[in-house]
């Protein structure tokens, strides 16, 4: 599915990467502990996520995650839209909580980027 | 507390890079930089992978309790050495920081995203050798290897 459909779907306003919509997505990662997320999360996944400071971007950029969707309508700060521009991660924030962004998405065929965590390992 | 890192004579590549405690504006500007480092000079990308995330949860633990520190990156043929020092009040029990779950992080660091008890187990689980020691009052040390041939 590309980004802008994911835009549309969650009727999500785009703050950085406009340019960016025809990115072609296939999982995703839904966390607020960016611990979780480097844990779990696999490069070119979208990380749905509420948390807004600059390490967002920092852990999205560590994993190569494709794009960040902020839930619950959270706006980031300044710096973590300019850090979000440096490294090129298209950031965009929608209304629905975690839940309804997860399911909204699910239910067009994206994918968690693991169904499930294996003997507690995050090697898996 | 001090290993000693196996010889450098054969090394691809040797950098040391500081890190500055409580500055969390920065954190993750050194793991970033060892990453484009690493991608740079061709590793493979489960490799890169696993060195920036080992980097990124160090170097957040050294913003997070430590006055500063330094991450000392060597490339060799077959591995990445990734070794942090810090400077600070170190780790009391080992055994219990290495619980997962078990975190003394303070609300600014949770704020981050961050001490939820998981960076440590993030850390050995990204390594394929993990060493820790502590110096209770005079700080921590890490040594990671990365296999690069599997």
């Amino acid at each position: 599915m590309k980004l802008s459909e994911v835009k549309k779907i969650l009727n999500a306003d785009v703050i950085v990467g406009e340019e960016h919509l025809d990115l072609e997505v296939k999982t995703a990662f839904g966390a607020d502990l960016m611990s979780d997320v480097l844990a779990f999360a696999k490069a070119g996944s979208l990380l749905l996520t509420g948390l807004t400071n600059s390490q967002v971007i920092r852990t999205a950029n560590i994993l190569d995650i494709a794009a960040i969707i902020l839930v619950r309508g959270k706006k980031p700060s300044t710096e973590t839209i300019n850090l979000a521009k440096e490294f090129k991660i298209p950031l965009l924030t929608t209304k629905y909580i975690l839940f309804e962004t997860a399911g909204r998405l699910y239910a067009k065929g994206i994918v968690g980027c693991l169904e499930k965590v294996e003997n507690n390992s995050v090697l898996d | 507390m001090k290993i000693t890192v196996c010889s450098t004579e054969n090394s691809l590549y040797q950098d040391s890079f500081d890190i500055e405690g409580g500055n969390f504006n920065k954190a993750g500007i050194v793991s970033t930089r060892i990453k484009s480092i690493l991608k740079q000079m061709g590793l493979p990308a489960d490799v890169v992978r696993k060195c920036a995330i080992v980097s990124y949860e160090s170097e957040i633990n050294v913003v997070s309790y430590a006055k500063k520190g330094v991450i000392n990156l060597t490339v060799n043929p077959e591995t990445v050495l990734i070794e942090v020092v810090d400077e600070g009040p170190g780790i009391p029990n080992i055994d219990l920081a290495m619980q997962q779950g078990y975190s003394t992080a303070d609300q600014k660091i949770r704020e981050m995203g961050f001490g939820a008890g998981m960076g440590l187990c993030n850390i050995k689980n990204y390594s394929d050798i993990f060493h820790i020691s502590s110096e209770v009052g005079k700080g921590a040390h890490l040594l990671m290897t990365i296999n690069i041939k599997q």
